[in-house]
């Protein structure tokens, strides 16, 4: 499945705000952008990073499913894999 | 083999570098629940956890050295098989009498008691549903557990109903996991809020008393008694390692048929139970905490003295004084700094770095005793407060009350 645009937006929108001194600042994110490599995110970051954005799109993702998710359009998938999609953005 | 931590290691010698390892302190002489002997210093120990200064209570002493005396030093075997003596049992009656439940589970740690009791609590089709802020040995047990889990903001009750409301449909049972006092900042839970929460779900409530349990309450029984939810909470899980001045941990409940914990918690099965010294003593530290209602109270004021005099010192800190005490630096180098310092001055606090700190701040957490003197709790604001003017922490303060 492809990531949508619309998530990938959504997870960059969120990585910047997250004002995270470790996330290099002008880096481009796109689905290919890695959590690990590219923006410097520890297992710890991530999980923070991830319920940043479980609010943001109001939805619940279990934390099992994180270990698969090594990229930015992994996770945009997975928030489009879930009931609430990523159309309930407000 | 050890590869994977370069980055770990090149951080650990940073460091340690010119300064102590904060990480690798060993006390010469234990003198008080207070003080220590680090070479040729004595230290005024404040961050030991040891909240009513029981370690060196004599009724405690005297209950563990006769069992020590009569039971031999180990019982060399697990609970489930030869390692269940009188005193333990005894134990479990003196946890669930105290707390006023059904039944009490006695594990060798606190650590065991969360990793047992998660893990065999929630199987693969329930979730679990966790503080943000949850201690490590929940997460390690929910990772164990193999249940779904997912973790909800901090203290924020309306962001658990907002999970629950999404998993409403999905089958299994749904536990909540929350701490009563939280270890690293001193704040404690809305455990209010969280029962309501729990109870319009229908789910069940786990609360880790591990930091409150004889510090807070009429009856020392923890936040859930301070906030009259105990009936809605299904488990307590707690340590003998704070407080009560010695080790275990436990779990304590009115659920049906808790008993089968026995034969399903691997942390409590596959490991040896607790030296029968230790359960006589942690057996007497309870009747401390009921006889002697004034360690609370002198707690507390030791607590708001610390508060009072690091605030008035211009320190910015939670907003409510509580036991733990905790200055927040941005930078764990100053952090590392301080610490030393404070430490060459005679003074010991806990160092608590990134990753295992919220928000990965560096702290500087202190923790008080009812053991301390007055004087002691002065002359720690006196040493921090100078160390921080020295070290430019003070004027600093501003932007860490902004990062909150
Ligand atoms: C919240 C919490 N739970 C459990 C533990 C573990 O307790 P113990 O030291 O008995 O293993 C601690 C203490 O480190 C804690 O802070």
């Amino acid at each position: 499945m492809q990531a949508t645009e619309d998530a990938v937006q959504a997870i960059a929108e969120v990585v910047r705000s997250l004002k995270n001194p470790a996330i290099p600042q002008d880096l481009p994110i796109a689905a290919d952008t890695t959590l690990a490599h590219d923006l410097k995110l520890d297992s710890l970051a991530v999980m923070d990073f991830v319920m940043a954005l479980e609010q943001r799109f109001d939805t619940v993702i279990s934390m099992d499913d994180l270990p698969d998710v090594q990229t930015v359009g992994d996770l945009a998938r997975l928030l489009d894999a879930q009931p609430q999609p990523a159309a309930s953005l407000s | 083999m050890l590869k994977k931590y370069a980055s770990l290691r090149d951080a650990f010698h940073q460091a340690r570098g010119a300064m102590g390892n904060p990480f690798d302190v060993t006390f010469d002489a234990i003198l008080s629940p207070t003080t220590a002997r680090l070479g040729d210093r004595t230290v005024l120990l404040l961050g030991t956890n040891n909240y009513l200064g029981l370690t060196f209570d004599s009724a405690c002493i005297a209950d563990a050295t006769e069992a020590l005396r009569q039971e031999g030093t180990g019982t060399t075997g697990s609970r489930i098989a030869n390692g269940t003596y009188g005193v333990h049992a005894a134990l479990e009656r003196r946890v669930a009498r105290f707390l006023g439940r059904r039944d009490a589970m006695v594990f060798t740690t606190g650590y065991q008691a969360n990793l047992g009791i998660l893990s065999a609590l929630a199987g693969r089709e329930d979730t679990l549903l966790l503080d943000a802020d949850s201690h490590a040995s929940i997460y390690d047990g929910a990772r164990l557990a193999g249940a779904q889990v997912t973790r909800f903001r901090h203290n924020d009750p309306a962001d658990l109903d907002r999970r629950l409301r999404h998993l409403r449909d999905r089958p299994g049972e749904k536990l909540i996991v929350v701490e009563g006092l939280y270890s690293m900042l001193g704040d404690t839970a809305p455990l209010r809020e969280i029962a309501a929460v729990k109870r319009e779900h229908g789910a069940y409530l786990l609360v880790d008393e591990a930091h409150s349990l004889g510090v807070y309450g009429d009856h020392g029984r923890g936040l859930g008694e301070v906030a009259g939810v105990e009936s809605d909470i299904d488990f307590v899980v707690g340590t003998f390692s704070k407080s009560l001045g010695a080790i275990g941990g436990f779990c304590a409940s009115d659920l049906p048929d808790f008993e089968l914990l026995r034969l399903t918690a691997r942390a409590y099965m596959f490991t040896a139970s607790l030296p029968p010294s230790v359960a006589a003593g942690v057996s007497r530290a309870f009747d401390r905490i009921d006889q002697q209602p004034e360690l609370r109270q002198r707690l507390k004021l030791n607590a708001e003295r610390l508060y009072h005099g690091l605030r008035a010192a211009g320190f910015v800190l939670g907003p409510v004084p509580s036991p733990i005490v905790s200055v927040r630096l941005s930078d764990p180098a100053l952090a590392m700094r301080y610490w030393n310092e404070l430490l060459t001055a005679g003074l010991y606090v806990n160092l608590a770095l990134p990753p295992a700190t919220p928000e990965n701040q560096s702290l500087l957490r202190m923790s008080v005793s009812a053991a301390h003197e007055p004087e002691q709790i002065d002359r720690a604001v006196e040493i921090i407060a100078a160390i921080g003017t020295s070290l430019g922490v003070r004027s600093a303060m501003p932007d860490v009350a902004a990062a909150e």
